[in-house]
């Protein structure tokens, strides 16, 4: 068991800067997961831990021991890779057995045909086999021991690589997209097991996954990754609940937040939309602001009221539970989203104006810089929005 | 389009490929029943494709000086057993084997380390590497025979195994078509194995050898084919030691020990000599034809 320390670590390749100074501490037995979009290195931090790609500078640390220099196999961690990477002319069985052979046994008791005569390796043989087993029937794959990796459903090959890095139980598991080859009902399977997995190992796992269904659901605290920045990192609720960067806030939640334009004046008083908002700048400072509003902290009117926003309805996305409401707003680039009930929004029809309201206190404002700026407590005195 | 017109399209692909077929056959064919026939049957161009096998008399058992009751035999009979006996073409066979698979062991050995190292390891003037291996595709054996044939008479190895193995280890071609084929295993795979403790040595025998098991078919047939059948090099540095002499070679030898136009027991002997290749392609077929769909090389 382990903890994974990362300080400034930074990648080049050649002249473009692909992660700009990393920090991050993750406790051991933690379940951390990388989160951010396409291309913004996750895969490379995630591979700097592991040694297989060398950092431009800064230091890794696995239980504070400086790894700079470590090879990946002595760095006692397990990786599961989004393709599985099982070996496909071995059987189920001998990929589980490969990383023991290569940990317990020598040069000598490796080699075919003249290991057989090196004392000792029946013993230790017999040992590895039984590991294997073990590890198959906790994962529930003794049937498929004998078959090739080709043989496989994606399901089971997953299995049989997440039974590749525990054989080893090693100090920290990699894991990178695992679940994302896999059908939509299995990976919500897949999820609780290896949330399950995790309690049951009490092992470190850092996890990456571009899917924030999986960061939120899965796990301890997760780090939200953009071009090579760590943004934010947290408990998943405080990282939905408290965006630290409007690419954090859009980035988390789906759909994704409504970013409204608005205006501070020297008072910290913010208008947004022709609207006074019930919150004011903590430091008040006159300039534009981005007002942050969830779906779910906006709620449909029936009819027009003082102090409402509206919008032109263009699209009602019915999820059965739940229904979005997709608005068009004058002076808004993007289309505005409002979760409701489905029987709350009977009367609202498409193309027809559509008034809504603002949940008081869960707006989110981000100054110019994208950074989060504190608010003032809800103030009667001001106009609720 | 009509049926008319692609039916006379059809039979217009299949003539010319039929053509084909019987330029490439027709010697082969020859040659079997040549190995099949009489001298005089040879001679006069009679007895089809077997021959009447009737019963003739060996001229040099009767030479010999036994008596003629025992030189009766059937032309296929005889031409057979005067390839044997004729020319220790068994000795040639094995001498054959012994380089066309020490030469392809030695060129695996080296090619796989080299492909894995040009497709998966990042290194300043990889490319340039590279380069020089396409470079040596280009240059024809016959270019640098005679430089090479002096410096292995300098180190005093003509007329040996050696001379015969050694120019041929390092296959540029087995290093660019095996680079090929590795570039399409993810590295994912190699990368698994890392993290598994293999050292890079370790992926080149235990991960990338068993992989490419197909591609290594394909160049395994390439390799023994084109050594099995050399004729030039072999000439060039086998001078005097019959005993080292390869099959095409020994066929060559073999021409001028016969009397007058005995082409009988010659074809017997080439027949004898092309057949492992062909029975090893019968078997392997499917694989072959896989692999070298699979390296794109058609
Ligand atoms: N070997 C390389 N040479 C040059 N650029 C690279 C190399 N490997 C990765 N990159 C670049 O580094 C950036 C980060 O890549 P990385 O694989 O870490 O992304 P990611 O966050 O894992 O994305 P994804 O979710 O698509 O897997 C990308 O812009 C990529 O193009
Ligand atoms: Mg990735």
């Amino acid at each position: 068991m382990a903890g994974i320390t990362l300080r400034q670590v930074t990648k080049k390749y050649g002249t473009l800067s692909v992660l700009n100074g990393i920090d991050l501490d993750i406790a051991d037995g933690e379940f951390l997961t990388l989160v951010g979009p396409s291309g913004c290195g996750k895969s490379t931090t995630l591979r700097i831990i592991a040694g297989l790609e060398a950092q431009s500078t800064g230091d890794v640390k696995i239980d504070d021991r400086l790894v700079n220099d470590v090879r990946p196999s002595q760095r006692d961690l397990a990786m599961v890779f989004q393709s599985y990477a099982l070996y496909p002319h071995l059987t189920v069985q001998q990929n589980l057995m490969t990383p023991l052979r290569m940990r317990d046994l020598n040069f000598w008791e490796r080699l075919p045909l003249l290991g057989f005569l090196v004392p000792g390796r029946r013993a230790k043989m017999a040992q590895i086999e039984e590991d294997a087993r073990k590890v198959a029937e906790a994962l529930k794959i003794v049937p498929l021991l004998g078959r090739k990796p080709g043989q496989l459903s994606g399901g089971q090959r997953q299995r049989v690589a997440l039974g590749r890095a525990m054989v080893r139980n090693p100090a920290a598991f990699l894991m990178d997209e695992p679940l994302s080859n896999l059908d939509a009902s299995l990976r919500v399977h897949m999820r609780a097991e290896l949330s399950e997995l995790h309690r049951d190992l009490g092992a470190t796992f850092v996890y990456v996954t571009h899917d924030q269904a999986e960061a939120l659901t899965m796990s301890d605290r997760m780090a939200v990754m953009m071009d090579g920045d760590l943004l934010q990192l947290g408990p998943p609720d405080e990282v939905y609940e408290d965006p630290q960067d409007i690419r954090v806030a859009e980035f988390i939640g789906s759909p994704k937040m409504n970013i409204l334009p608005g205006e501070s004046d020297a008072n910290g008083t913010i208008t947004c939309l022709g609207l006074t908002l019930d919150e004011g700048l903590a430091t008040p400072q006159p300039g534009k602001v981005s007002v942050g509003l969830r779906p779910e902290h906006l709620h449909v009117q029936p009819r027009e009221t003082a102090e409402c926003f509206s919008g032109r309805l263009t699209y009602k996305e019915n999820l059965g539970s739940d229904l979005f409401l997709h608005l068009e707003m004058a002076g808004v680039e993007n289309k505005a989203v409002i979760r409701a009930k489905p029987h709350e929004v009977d009367f609202a029809a498409v193309g027809e104006t559509v008034w809504f309201k603002a949940e008081s206190g869960r707006m989110r404002v981000f100054g110019t810089d994208g950074k989060r700026v504190a608010l003032t407590a809800p103030d009667t005195k001001r106009k609720v929005g | 389009m009509t049926f008319r017109a692609s039916w006379l399209g059809e039979f217009l692909k299949h003539s010319v490929l039929l053509a084909g077929a019987v330029v490439v056959l027709l010697p082969f064919y020859l040659m079997l029943s040549y190995s099949l026939k009489s001298p005089a049957e040879i001679e006069s161009n009679t007895g089809g494709f077997v021959g009447a096998q009737e019963m003739m008399t060996d001229r040099r058992c009767l030479k010999a000086g036994n008596p003629p009751e025992d030189c009766e035999m059937r032309p296929i009979v005889y031409n057979y057993t005067a390839a044997f006996s004729e020319a220790p073409l068994l000795r040639y066979m094995l001498n054959g084997v012994f380089v066309t698979v020490s030469i392809f062991v030695i060129q695996v050995i080296i090619a796989l380390p080299c492909a894995y190292a040009l497709s998966k390891l990042r290194f300043w003037g990889r490319n340039v590497v590279f380069g020089l291996v396409i470079f040596c595709l280009l240059i024809p054996v016959h270019a640098i025979a005679l430089p090479l044939y002096i410096m292995l008479a300098k180190v005093g190895l003509t007329n040996t195994y050696a001379a015969l193995i050694v120019p041929w280890s390092i296959s540029v071609f087995g290093i660019f078509l095996m680079r090929q084929f590795f570039m399409t295993v993810p590295d994912d795979l190699i990368d698994a194995a890392r993290i598994d403790g293999m050292s890079e040595f370790s992926i080149v025998w235990r991960v990338m050898l068993p992989t490419a098991i197909p591609a290594l078919l394909a160049f395994g047939i390439f390799s023994v084919v084109a050594h099995w059948n050399d004729y030039y090099w072999p000439r060039v540095v086998i001078t005097g030691n019959r005993d080292l002499m390869t099959p095409p070679l020994g066929l060559r030898m073999f021409k001028s020990d016969l009397d007058g136009n005995e082409y009988g027991p010659m074809m017997a002997a080439s027949t004898v000599i092309v057949m492992p290749l062909v029975i090893v392609f019968l078997l392997a077929q499917r694989r072959f034809i896989e692999g070298i769909t699979m390296t794109g090389m058609k």
